[in-house]
């Protein structure tokens, strides 16, 4: 594995671009630092549902689910002493589980019954997770930890970091390649001796446990946890919507959703709360008939129609 | 025994709702994922001339047929058609159609919310009692289980009896080679889409006379919608029905033993269970 001359570019790019951001906190604006905070929440949210669904076009409506076993991962095991430290990774090993067992009912057969499955799963987990506080009295649970906010921003940051390197190895190692072969056309990808359902789901469960880090990090910053706010399905459609905007097909193309989706959003919920619903449902139609490509497809586009214009002048 | 026949009750209105979903997915090949917010539509438009008129919903559904058929039709030729012909491969229409109606789902989710705002909505109709084999259950669940049944048949000798049941029987089957056989695809597949949503909502409108709704509900109907179909078999009348009923067994049983709060979970497992033994479906064949 040799790094080319435009591989130390980006690196060297990213890293500037990642100690730039990681100055936020140094504002002293509480309000800058919470948009901050949901910035790189989504972002990482979006960019591993992108190493899974760009490759594959396998729509995976399951983030909540994934976030939400995180949280609780975290309060629950906070409650019974745990360090928060360690909850992290324990919640990773839950998520991976949990894609792993999705993935085995249901990567192995058409992309349809995938997209159904991950629909109700985060409905499907409130409603045992609800159940089983009937069944034990208890209503919610308090994270109380003395991490700040500045620290959950840091905390996303590193992740975002190790996110965009696992996908930019994964995109050079064999199964990203596998992986992009499926995309195209599965058939021939089994033809040619891929074992689709293995790299399908091993890129999953990739994906589940970062979103389930996710959860545990944003615990403390919650204090307070129940099932109808760990779990909310808005989460999923909005990680869809703001990778499916950026483009899925470069490793940067979700942060580039993210970024304006995430600020109008704060702001039509904080003037038209009620028309946030309306406004998910038109991003989706927006996306299918505008931009099905997302803002990187306009941009390459764009690009080229510059290249060829020089080569005619 | 009154688990069983309750859940045969509601099995028929999950019949009826499950078969709309067939007509749109099995036969006009669009996965909608607005299907729900048809139902709920239906609903609101039966819970609206009730109360403001005491039109009986059984009437309501000759209003609410045409308008959501009108309605599908539209959605059908003006969004879908354009991705139909812009599809490449059935996989790309499918993640297609999913995002689109999951964006109309959205849209109508918010326009609904915006005229009738997010309170549930009940209303009393034919809300006695009724004695079936020594036990007493609402009339209004009969009735809505009784109408079902006979939409479902009228559906049934439709699709088995008709030329253009069979055609469109056909397009369920392989939609390339039926228009080999002089069958015109888009103008079937149009009607076939139309029909679901006018079926679909009609469903609602019974529905809506012994549960309660309110704007947001119609995914959890699409999800159990889909299970339903997937097991009975994509395009299978008939395994439909069956899968239907069984849904709405076990969905009593869970609500009435264990916790009302787990019905999803019950869905949940016998799609799992379906997925791994007989993706096919119950009646289905695998195909090579």
């Amino acid at each position: 594995m040799s790094l080319t001359k435009r591989d130390w570019q980006s690196i060297t790019l990213s890293a500037v671009l990642l100690a730039v951001a990681a100055c936020l906190p140094l504002t002293g604006d509480a309000y800058m630092l919470s948009i901050g905070i949901t910035i790189a929440m989504y972002a990482v949210l979006a960019t591993s549902w992108a190493l899974f669904s760009g490759p594959t076009h396998y729509i995976s409506l399951a983030t909540a689910a994934f976030f939400g076993l995180g949280t609780y991962t975290t309060a629950i095991g906070i409650e019974n002493g745990l360090n928060y430290w360690v909850t992290l990774p324990i919640a990773a090993i839950l998520g991976a589980v949990l894609a792993a067992l999705v993935g085995l009912a249901t990567l192995r057969l058409s992309g349809v019954y995938f997209v159904i499955f991950t629909l109700g799963l985060a409905e499907l987990v409130r409603q045992v997770v609800t159940w089983g506080q009937n069944v034990s009295g208890q209503k919610g649970l308090y994270v109380l930890t003395d991490i700040t906010e500045v620290h959950i921003y840091w905390q996303l940051l590193v992740l975002a970091a190790i996110v965009y390197l696992t996908g930019w190895a994964i995109g050079r190692s064999r199964l990203g390649f596998a992986l992009r072969i499926i995309g195209d056309d599965e058939e021939v990808a089994r033809h040619s001796g891929i074992n689709t359902s293995r790299a399908k789901i091993l890129l999953f469960m990739v994906s589940g446990a970062t979103a389930a880090v996710v959860g545990s990090m944003l615990a403390p910053r919650y204090i307070y946890i129940e099932p109808a706010l760990a779990f909310t399905p808005m989460l999923s459609f909005l990680v869809v919507i703001m990778a499916l905007l950026g483009g899925t097909g470069r490793l940067w193309g979700p942060l580039v959703g993210v970024i304006p989706f995430t600020l109008l959003w704060e702001a039509i919920s904080a003037s038209f709360p009620n028309q946030t619903t309306l406004l998910l449902g038109l991003s989706f139609l927006v996306i299918v008939y505008l931009l099905p490509r997302g803002f990187v497809g306009l941009i390459e586009s764009g690009k080229r129609k510059m290249r060829e214009r020089e080569a005619f002048a | 025994m009154d688990i069983l026949i309750t859940g045969l009750l509601l099995g028929g209105t999950y019949a009826l709702i499950a078969m709309g979903l067939n007509l749109q997915y099995g036969m006009a090949r669009i996965m909608n994922l607005a299907n729900g917010e048809f139902l709920v539509a239906g609903g609101f438009a039966a819970f609206w001339f009730y109360t403001a008129a005491q039109v009986s919903p059984l009437l309501t559904i000759f209003i609410v047929a045409p308008l959501a058929f009108g309605l599908n039709w539209l959605i059908y030729v003006v969004m879908l058609r354009p991705l139909v012909k812009r599809a490449k491969s059935h996989g790309q229409l499918e993640v297609d159609a999913i995002l689109t109606t999951f964006g109309l789902a959205f849209v109508s989710v918010g326009i609904m919310l915006a005229l009738f705002g997010g309170d549930y909505f009940s209303y009393s109709y034919l809300a006695r009692p009724i004695t079936l084999i020594g036990d007493t259950y609402g009339l209004n669940r009969v009735t809505a289980a009784v109408a079902a049944v006979i939409i479902c048949g009228g559906l049934w000798l439709w699709l088995n009896r008709t030329r253009a049941g069979m055609s469109i029987r056909a397009i369920a089957v392989d939609p390339k080679s039926a228009r080999l056989v002089g069958i015109d695809v888009p103008k079937l597949s149009a009607l076939a889409f139309a029909l679901g949503g006018a079926v679909t909502a009609v469903g609602g409108a019974l529905i809506s006379t012994f549960l309660t709704l309110d704007a947001s509900t119609g995914v959890m109907f699409t999800l159990k919608a889909l299970v339903i179909v997937i097991m009975g078999g994509v395009g299978d009348v008939r395994g439909t029905i069956v899968a239907a009923l069984l849904l709405g067994i076990l969905e009593t049983f869970v609500a009435t033993l264990i916790d009302p709060g787990l019905t999803l979970a019950a869905a949940y497992l016998l799609f799992v269970l379906i997925l791994l033994f007989r993706p096919q479906g119950l009646f289905g064949r695998r195909t090579t």
